[in-house]
């Protein structure tokens, strides 16, 4: 457990100094992130098992961790009273808007390679 | 009486221990009272706990610095929840590889749509440039949006904010847009998630499909990745 925890903290770390090194606009997590997936698919035996339970847990309240941030609306009340409209139809709109648009060319393309994986084979 | 109450009062306020508990509290409460209604989309436990802090904050006239000294600790868990993307991804990694130029391509033109239509909408409706470009990573997870909005002149805490409210309307009202729109897949599903609202879309995913979890975790990495490089060249281009 406390060796799976470890290795989730020195992969967010390392990704933390190379993003500080290489000046990259990556953030470390997401460096940690590729690190620990390399690390996984390139040296599975030496990655103890745990981690998945460790990970595991963390995703699992994945969404809790966000509450901190979201009751950071409290510092911006007036400006979102003043500029509700914006802000509420770019969360609103643009999001499902996002959905929709992702959603129909993922449908679209996996449609499109399914078939031609079909033709291919005939 | 009252002395000892203004006591402990100012004793806890003091602690991250007040904040801290009633946070995770909260968001039991809001995860408690979603299931006990039926699971309806718009009592997501996220936006119930922020609710009731808020109001909670307001009523006893604490500031959010309070707060957060508390709550820094559950906030601080993002990183290394967001390096454990990486388990989902280790596990589903045969059935990314067969999509992988589907989702190359899905990516692009998400994270592209996520992106202008946030700043194209608040340009349309007037609102100001420090808006703008606040909203403009708005949805890619907490940790990433705040550290882009900085670097093109945004406001990261308010970025924070309109982050997480993007991913509450993602996980609440992706599920109407996608049934509407006929997408079954769980591919498709999980990236749609993924892309627009992040680890609260993600969050959602998972609870519905292993599939769509993984797509979802993928998504958001690859957009949290592609948004980074992309949107400081455009705000630099568009300047």
């Amino acid at each position: 457990m406390l060796g799976s925890l470890t290795l989730i903290l020195v992969c967010q770390l390392i990704g933390e100094i190379i993003t500080r090194v290489t000046k990259l606009p990556v953030p470390g997590p997401v460096i940690g992130m590729i690190l620990l997936f390399c690390s996984m698919v390139f040296y599975p035996r030496q990655i103890p098992s745990e981690v998945e339970t460790v990970g595991g847990f963390l995703l699992r309240y994945l969404a809790l961790l966000f509450v901190p941030a979201g009751v950071g609306v409290i510092t911006h009340l007036d400006l979102l009273m003043k500029s509700w409209a914006p802000i509420s139809g770019t969360i609103i709109i643009g999001t499902l808007a996002t959905i929709a648009v992702t959603g129909l060319v993922m449908k679209f393309l996996n449609r499109r390679f399914a078939t031609t994986r079909e033709e291919r084979r005939q | 009486m009252n002395a000892e109450i203004q006591q402990i009062w100012v004793y806890l306020s003091t602690t991250p221990l007040l904040w801290l508990t009633l946070t995770l509290i909260a968001y039991q409460f809001g995860i408690w009272l979603f299931g006990k209604l039926g699971c309806p989309p718009l009592l997501n436990p996220v936006l119930t706990a922020v609710i009731i802090l808020v109001v909670l904050l307001k009523v006893c006239g604490v500031d959010y610095q309070t707060y957060f000294r508390g709550a820094q600790f559950i906030h601080f868990l993002l990183g290394p929840a967001t390096v454990s993307l990486a388990i989902p991804l280790y596990r589903e990694i045969e059935i990314i590889r067969k999509s992988f130029v589907q989702i190359i391509i899905t990516l692009a033109v998400g994270s592209t749509t996520a992106i202008i239509s946030a700043v194209g909408i608040v340009w349309a409706l007037g609102g100001e440039k420090i808006i703008l470009l606040s909203v403009a990573p708005k949805s890619v997870t907490t940790p990433i949006a705040m550290g882009i909005s900085e670097q093109i002149g945004g406001l990261p805490s308010l970025t924070a904010v309109v982050v997480v409210l993007t991913g509450i309307t993602g996980a609440v009202g992706g599920d109407f847009v996608l049934n509407r729109l006929r997408i079954n897949d769980d591919k498709a599903r999980g990236m749609a998630l993924g892309v627009a609202s992040h680890g609260i879309g993600t969050a959602h995913a998972i609870q519905k499909s292993r599939v769509a979890g993984a797509f979802s975790a993928l998504a958001m990495a690859l957009n949290g990745l592609f948004t980074a490089l992309l949107l400081p060249v455009l705000v630099h281009f568009m300047q």
